[in-house]
């Protein structure tokens, strides 16, 4: 009935087991520290927003932590599958623009050629001025 | 059971013929996407866009200067694609209101043979997602939720008391271009495959999803996801109409440096009679414990036909595999983190009314403009890319990265010409199903046969080859060696035609049934007796 089952026998279902996903996933090492947070927050521009979000990310670590069991040994790391070939560079000439009008159509704030940006150079505040996680 | 397709006139003959008209079949797909409309396939219908260009195509045929086979037929586009002129939103917040001045090349090619854009499609937000449900416009609804196969096969458990409360999923990314296609409301369709995001609505909704090579189709224009995985996808509802998109896609794009430079000439797909000469290969790590019991029988009976019919099946081995799903989730947040940096509301897309300060501002804007799946996802790339992990996560995983796509090549160069998996661990899920994991979870889960495909830059093809017990299209992944994709859909034709799957049947959710079994007439592209 299941003439590939029977083919591949039982050790490569044993072996796919313990690479899967499964529900038991242990919740993290408790990596994602509040200095962590406050970091990957400045650096991304992005808050995590709830302790869900701090959650899942634990859970990502876990599952990235996997990773370990691979022997890697000798291994260069691989950027690019055409690493092998030599990419294609245009010559250094102009060949097309003059469009800002088109360009600038798409953004809030303009003012003549400008885009207009708020003031730089000014931080986040920091975790503890801010509001404590309110769910969006 | 025999599919309807074999005995009718391609369309594009239709048009030659002058038996239809380009603006007459513009029409009739525009109602019936209007039809439609509940599935959520389409985010924008560039109706007027489409009118124009058939009536355009409509003056070429009658002075007899046809473009193409493509001329006059209707397409669709994921709105993950730039188009000039038509908003292009990626289904985020971020991009709503967003109008490209530029067309992606492929789009650009598609336009230039004569095609018609009906409109963009809807997928998962930024492509991120394996149910296209987690969009800022809504899921996407399967149509074979509302096909007589499906609708039969249930009448015979009880209703919950909504009738449409247990439509099902698409699969993702490009689940609105799969519907499309499906639905019948274009001929061809783009998606953009990352980690199987155009094979995986492909075999859930019963047609088929190509991915091309790495580096044989320009990625200018399509709004990045991972630079060193992404390709445009082609959905169709044959092999032979995916074999005639690609012939005009394929080639160097000077806008696109990772296109290779080798030369690339639209081809006819030749019919293979023989396979007795063929080397497919089944990767044993494949044979997963999740894997349902039809699309393990499926794929058994597929590889006894390719038997039976002489050609050699083999097993294989592919060592790495229980690690690709992880080196993949480490990679894909990685380069997420660097692709999404760019959405700051300064320049373009969603802009927050903060302006204390640049980051402030940058940092509101991403909060109004990502969904959390975003957002998770740029957090742990961000986190697998700091100095201290580095190393240990990100370089890690290119080492992996490397194993992987070795396994491949070792695999092919022991004369193997294909290998044959299944494309999805089941069919198509209830949407109420689907959303009690989250978005990881089910990417994870849902990815596995088709990830690492990506991560060699590969080419693939989900075939729909049978019908669940439930009346669901089940697919099934063939993989090819690199740049060898015409070999590889040359295999696929035979083997859609060995299964002959059956043409979904939508008459009962149509008011009026003859739009869609006329336009099941003219249900593909090319010639056929």
């Amino acid at each position: 009935m299941w003439p590939l089952a029977t083919r591949l026998g039982l050790r490569s279902w044993l072996g796919w087991r313990r690479g899967f996903t499964s529900k038991a996933d242990p919740q993290g090492s408790g990596r994602v520290t509040a200095e962590v947070i406050e970091h990957l927050e400045r650096l991304a521009l992005v808050d995590f927003g709830s302790q869900e979000a701090v959650a899942r990310l634990e859970k990502a670590i876990a599952f990235a932590d996997r990773l370990r069991a691979v022997d890697t040994d000798g291994v260069e790391p691989m950027e690019s599958v055409l690493e092998d070939r030599c990419l294609y560079l245009r010559s250094d000439s102009v060949v097309e623009g003059n469009c800002a009008e088109e360009l600038l159509q798409n953004a809030h704030q303009v003012v003549e050629e400008y885009f207009v940006a708020p003031p730089g150079n000014i931080s986040l505040p920091k975790q503890d001025e801010q509001e404590p996680f309110s769910d969006n | 059971m025999k599919g309807g397709r074999g005995r009718h006139c391609g369309v594009s003959a239709a048009l030659k013929q002058g038996q239809i008209t380009p603006t007459e079949l513009c029409q009739k797909c525009l109602s019936l996407i209007k039809k439609t409309k509940f599935l959520n396939a389409y985010i924008t219908v560039s109706e007027e866009v489409a009118l124009k260009q058939a009536e355009e195509s409509e003056k070429r045929y009658k002075k007899g200067r046809s473009l193409g086979d493509l001329d006059g037929i209707p397409i669709a586009v994921k709105d993950n694609f730039s188009t000039s002129g038509i908003e292009t939103t990626c289904a985020s917040n971020m991009l709503k209101g967003y109008v490209p001045p530029y067309n992606a090349t492929v789009v650009q090619k598609l336009l230039d043979q004569g095609a018609v854009l009906m409109g963009k499609t809807n997928l998962d937000e930024f492509a991120m997602g394996s149910g296209s449900t987690d969009g800022a416009f809504g899921p996407v609804k399967n149509p074979w939720s509302y096909s007589k196969q499906y609708r039969e096969k249930r009448k015979q458990k009880p209703h919950g008391e909504n009738e449409d409360s247990d439509w099902l999923i698409t699969g993702g990314s490009s689940g609105g271009s799969a519907a499309a296609v499906a639905a019948f409301t274009c001929f061809a369709a783009l998606g953009s495959d990352t980690g199987g995001s155009t094979r995986n609505p492909a075999a859930h909704c019963g047609v088929v999803g190509f991915k091309p090579s790495y580096g044989l189709v320009s990625r200018h224009g399509l709004i990045p996801l991972v630079n060193s995985m992404d390709v445009p996808g082609i959905l169709t509802r044959c092999v032979d109409d995916a074999a005639i998109v690609l012939g005009m896609l394929a080639g160097h794009d000077p806008k696109d440096s990772t296109t290779i430079q080798d030369p690339v000439k639209p081809f006819t797909l030749p019919t293979l009679t023989d396979v007795s000469e063929l080397c497919i290969g089944i990767p044993k790590e494949y044979l997963a414990p999740e894997l349902s019991c039809e699309v393990r029988s499926f794929w058994s009976k597929a590889a006894n036909l390719f038997e039976s019919e002489g050609a050699k099946v083999i097993e294989v081995s592919l060592p790495h595999t229980s690690y690709s799903i992880v080196c993949y989730h480490v990679l894909c947040t990685s380069e997420v983190a660097s692709n999404m940096a760019r959405f700051d509301g300064l320049e373009y897309g969603h802009r927050c009314d903060i302006n204390v300060s640049t980051e402030a501002m940058y940092a509101a804007t991403r909060r109004e403009g990502f969904n959390d799946v975003v957002r998770g996802r740029i957090l742990a790339g961000n986190f697998f890319l700091l100095k201290e992990n580095y190393e240990n996560y990100f370089i890690k995983a290119q080492k992996v990265r490397r194993l992987i796509a070795n396994d491949f090549v070792k695999v092919f160069n022991s004369g193997v010409d294909v290998l044959l998996t299944p494309t999805t661990l089941q069919e198509a899920a209830p949407y109420l199903e689907f959303i009690k994991e989250d978005n990881r979870t089910r990417s994870a889960q849902d990815d596995i046969f088709t990830q690492a495909v990506n991560m060699a830059g590969l080419p693939a093809v989900s075939v729909p080859v049978a019908l669940s017990n439930q009346g669901l299209p089940i697919g099934l992944q063939f993989i090819g060696r690199a740049f060898c994709d015409q070999q590889l859909l040359k295999i696929a034709k035979w083997f859609e035609k060995q299964v002959q799957f059956p043409v979904i049947q939508l008459q009962e959710l149509m008011n009026d049934g003859s739009s869609v079994s006329e336009i099941e007439k003219l249900a593909s592209v090319s010639l056929k007796h």
